[in-house]
């Protein structure tokens, strides 16, 4: 039997180029001329620039990067992250339109900042295409930049430069688009007329983001896209490529074959961007000289943010969490200073109707997991998987039925929510108008906050008047672990007065 | 030993040697305990009696005794059932409730693996979308084998054979095989392709069934189960043109889709996020109040949907499960209208006739908004009001985290739940009404499997149509592949210079 080689190529499709001759082609390279504000990256740069400005460029961009994924991680609006980032952009990376110049796109200013933009951004795609964290990560901030940058850009260049991608937009006929009117109002919202738009077919795969919101009209594996979702679109392709590029680069850095002039910048630049969850530190939920045990959560519990005690009473009202519950929860616990062995104890005693053979081969494992005594090696070196942030607990936008983990500002009714809060003890008509008022406005942590400031209204007035506690500490709170860190503390203070602060 | 003694000299000695799995299944099935058990007095008494109709059952097979008939195993396992009974006269089943024996015979004799083979390999040739495929099998001690992978179909079958497992899934083709995944560095295997499956289960109805609770299920709660198929078939065709959906009863309490259009199965995890998105309409926890929140115009996928729900929530709502019976559930169903002054008027009437059927409730809600009692109330607001409702009581609950992982692993077709001992056949969508959980398969006895064998075994059992479905979906299927196929290679994609090669 005649085997074929997997790794064989087909002799009739091998290149034809030969190996030996191709380090002596002359190099195709291409000139860039950056005819457009906006540059969707396909092309990599090819001129000559000095190490100085190779490492000045790529740290001017990563300032800016830093920023933007700041302020997403702050769960700030678009409006506040877009004032937040306009000055630093303006400083570090300016990027103006070719209306900017009476040359237009030809004026040597505008093609220094365009070229600057286009290097460092693929300066930073060496340093970042390392590990796959990186890469995310990178390729997120890079989109919320681009977006920004698309949003401001002038409409006719924006034109111009859409048409410069070659999309595969297939525009619906005429003829097309009145047979299905009626499904393109029902799909798109706040449309009267479907005249109004210009209407394009394209794969739906391409507009995932408005199929998720079921926003498109949908037939056949075809989306008909409206006209003024273009954004949506062309984020898509952003990432999508980008994503590719990267993964391609990851590839390729190992052949990097390179002095060391490059490489010491490029691992200097991705350890400055630092990790967006290392905002939250390992030891900065455990409190010191609290005895922190499988019996005294109960009593505790009074600390924790309504996310967790909400957690706590279903867990003692049905003696059972689902497992999304579960997992906040235990890694929550994890994060408070609870040691494994008093965690599978606690979760041992609440689950009252299971017996020890089903809490061993069901749950336990989960719990070790969680704290990084299984699983694979990577699990166990990071000791598990961190606490989640609020961030990470508001965006779980699929809380499912039956199930009681995620945030109670943003995924309880709002009745539920005040009966909860009434429950926890917060009955101030005040407060819990404000809540109402920040949660329609999908501000949770505000409202979250809102409610920690009032229930510990004596304590950090106290604190402030001592001056003990500067405004630092008692910054926005972010993580439901800070939150429990700050009530224990602010309720201990106040129980037994510091005696002169060791 | 107390047991050595009381089987010895009595003809059952010669039984002991004739059905040697039997203790052994008991005693891996429940321990030590068991073993014990199986000895104990009673079954000494039973031992001359049901010897010898055993032994008659061995050359012919008798009608198996009524008695077995309601335990939730099928008539055609009973000849083997009590065989066991011999030994085991405790009801409790094994772990898996199906004698290994008979689970054996059946992928001996029955299990469709030719045709699996060909469904997960897409032609005949074995390729990588069969060499690579994970599977995880479910040993008959509860043992979890993952990453297991077979060469061919007759690997697959003999590993199968050898192991005997209780149950097998199916995961993602990986990029390479998984069975080598120790021998590479972390993150090399990459899972690369899966069809798209949804999951129907219908636990996730308890708070809309009034019927049956948890793992239990009876026609009446079947009815959701053909609804949700409908929905969810008809949005996947119509609107993501997908073709070769595979509808897969799961052998208790719901059922499975496999959607194996080439284009499905290549989806990324964000675009299998989107579908679910899509289609979900359910959202928020059993805390988040009313949970269908449509904007108007509905969106096509939603008005179609709800021309299929409505006479299903006529039917099966309203009179099946009379839902709105209960004091709770009128309470809860008062919650969802829009209209305080219209409510406190259906809450007197309902009051005042506890017994009202969930028909004269719905039809109350229209009569008194007739009459005018209110005048806050605004006709259109209470029809959209009733819309949300019937899709609240009605919509697919999909549990969503299936759908969204390339990497979640899923219960094969054809394979006997080990719970109640059925076989996971497919459903054919276009006659999803017809099927009936309780009938599949009930007619098969034990003399199909130990019939003669010139037809193929599975021809002359009633397992015959499924199994002739599922070759037909699969002729379809590999039609279209070849096409495929052939037109990639006539149009083979320019390779795309790498874009980090400066």
């Amino acid at each position: 039997m005649i085997r074929q080689d997997a790794h064989r190529i087909d002799p009739k499709r091998r290149a034809t180029i030969d190996p030996k001759k191709r380090q002596f082609a002359t190099p195709t390279y291409k000139q860039q001329d950056y005819p457009h504000r906006l540059n969707i990256y396909d092309t990599p740069p090819t001129a000559e620039i000095t190490l100085e400005q190779f490492e000045q460029w790529a740290i001017d961009r990563l300032k800016v990067l830093a920023e933007i994924e700041a302020c997403s991680y702050r769960n700030k609006s678009p409006a506040e992250t877009e004032s937040h980032i306009t000055p630093l952009l303006q400083k570090f990376l300016p990027l103006s339109s070719n209306t900017a110049s009476s040359n237009g796109a030809a004026d040597p200013r505008l093609r220094n900042e365009r070229q600057k933009d286009h290097y460092s951004h693929f300066i930073l795609r060496l340093a970042f295409s390392a590990t796959e964290d990186l890469r995310r990560r990178f390729a997120r901030a890079e989109t919320m930049l681009f977006r920004y940058r698309f949003q401001k850009d002038d409409s006719r260049e924006r034109r111009a430069f859409i048409e410069s991608l070659n999309l595969d937009w297939e525009p619906v006929s005429e003829e097309e688009r009145n047979q299905v009117a009626e499904n393109l109002i029902g799909a798109t919202l706040g449309l009267r007329r479907v005249d109004e738009e210009t209407w394009y077919k394209v794969d739906w795969e391409k507009v995932a983001e408005l199929v998720e919101r079921r926003s498109v009209f949908m037939k056949r594996g075809k989306a008909y896209v409206p006209g003024r979702e273009q954004l949506s679109m062309i984020m898509a392709e952003f990432t999508a490529r980008l994503e590719r590029s990267l993964e391609l680069t990851s590839r390729a850095l190992p052949r990097l074959d390179e002095d060391d002039r490059l490489t010491p910048i490029l691992n200097h630049l991705s350890k400055n961007f630092g990790s967006a969850e290392s905002v939250y530190s390992e030891s900065e939920g455990h409190v010191d000289g609290a005895a922190i045990t499988a019996s005294s959560i109960d009593s505790l519990s009074q600390h924790f943010p309504l996310c967790m005690r909400s957690l706590h009473m279903n867990l003692r009202k049905n003696n059972h969490l689902k497992h999304f519950g579960r997992l906040q929860y235990t890694l929550f616990l994890k994060g408070i200073g609870l040691s494994l062995e008093e965690c599978i104890l606690f979760w041992r005693q609440s689950f009252k109707g299971k017996t020890d053979d089903e809490f061993n081969s069901q749950y336990k494992y989960n719990i070790r997991h969680a704290y990084g005594d299984v699983g694979g090696d990577v699990n166990r070196r990071g000791r598990g998987y961190p606490p989640y942030s609020c961030q990470k607990i508001l965006g779980d936008n699929n809380v499912g039925i039956g199930q009681t983990h995620g945030c109670p500002y943003r995924h309880y009714s709002v009745d539920n929510l005040v009966g909860l809060l009434q429950s926890t003890g917060v009955h101030d008509k005040e407060v819990l108008r404000g809540v109402r008022e920040d949660v329609g406005k999908q501000r949770y942590h505000i409202a979250c906050n809102r409610v920690f400031e009032f229930s510990h209204k004596n304590e950090i007035k106290k604190v402030k008047e001592d001056g003990t506690w500067s405004q630092a500490d008692l910054d926005t709170i972010v993580h439901p672990n800070t939150y429990f860190k700050r009530s224990y503390l602010l309720k201990t203070l106040a129980k037994a007065p510091p005696r002169g602060e060791a | 030993m107390p047991h050595s003694v009381s089987p010895s000299g009595s003809p059952s000695r010669k039984d002991d040697e004739e059905l040697p799995d039997a203790p052994v299944d008991s005693a891996a099935a429940n321990g030590g305990v068991k073993l014990e058990d199986m000895f104990n007095e009673d079954d000494d008494e039973e031992f001359p009696a049901s010897n010898a109709q055993d032994v008659k059952m061995e050359s012919s097979p008798v009608p198996a005794p009524a008695k077995y008939a309601d335990n939730g195993i099928p008539k055609y396992m009973e000849a083997h059932r009590t065989d066991q009974k011999l030994y085991d006269s405790a009801p409790a089943p094994g772990p898996s409730g199906v004698d290994t024996d008979v689970m054996l015979a059946f992928y001996q004799r029955l299990f469709p693996f030719r045709y699996l083979f060909q469904w997960l390999n897409h032609g005949i040739v074995p390729t990588r979308d069969f060499g690579n495929r994970e599977f995880a099998l479910t040993l008959q001690n509860d043992a979890y084998l993952r990453y297991q992978s077979y060469p061919t179909a007759d690997l697959f079958r003999k590993d199968i054979l050898k192991m005997n497992p209780s149950r097998f899934e199916i995961g993602p083709v990986y990029s390479t095989n998984p069975r080598d995944r120790k021998t590479l560095r972390g993150g090399q295997m990459k899972p690369v392709s899966k069809e798209l499956v949804f999951d129907i289960d219908m636990t996730d109805y308890d708070d809309i069934r009034t019927c049956c609770q948890k793992a239990s299920i009876c026609a009446k709660c079947w009815a959701f189960v053909t609804m949700a198929i409908k929905v969810i078939d008809s949005a996947l065709r119509e609107d993501f043109g997908f073709e070769h959906i595979l509808w897969v009863y799961s052998g208790r309490r719901g059922a499975h889709a496999w959607v194996c259009d080439a284009r499905a199965r290549n989806l990324p995890d964000d675009r299998r996020r989107a579908i679910a998105g899509y289609l979900e309409i359910l959202r928020g926890g059993s805390q988040s109040g009313k949970r269908v929140n449509l904007k108007r115009p509905l969106h096509p996928h939603v008005t179609r949907s709800l021309d299929i729900l409505k006479n299903y929530f006529a039917q099966t709502t309203l009179v099946d499960q009379d839902t709105f019976a209960s004091f709770e559930q009128a309470e809860k169903l008062l919650g969802l209208l829009p209209d305080k002054s219209l409510n406190e008027s259906l809450k007197r009437k309902w009051d005042s006739s506890p017994d009202r059927p969930s028909t004269s409730k719905w039809a109350d809600i229209d009569a008194l908004a007739k009459t005018g009692k209110s005048s806050t109330l605004n006709t259109s607001t209470l029809r959209d009001a009733k819309q949300d409702i019937v899709l609240e009581y009605t919509y697919p609950r999909l549990d969503a985290e299936v759908s969204k992982k390339m990497i979640h692993l899923l219960k094969s077709p054809f394979v006997i739940h080990p719970g109640t001992g059925r076989i996971c056949v497919p459903i054919d969508p276009r006659k999803a009404d017809e099927f009936d959980p309780f009938l599949s398969l009930r007619a098969m006895n034990g003399s199909d499997i130990k019939g003669a064998r010139k037809l193929q075994d599975y021809e002359k059992t009633s397992l015959k149509p499924y199994i002739d479905f599922f070759r037909s979906f699969i002729a379809n299927l590999l039609k279209e592949e070849r096409a495929d196929k052939r037109e990639r290679e006539e149009t083979a994609p320019p390779i795309k210079a790498d874009p980090m090669e400066f």
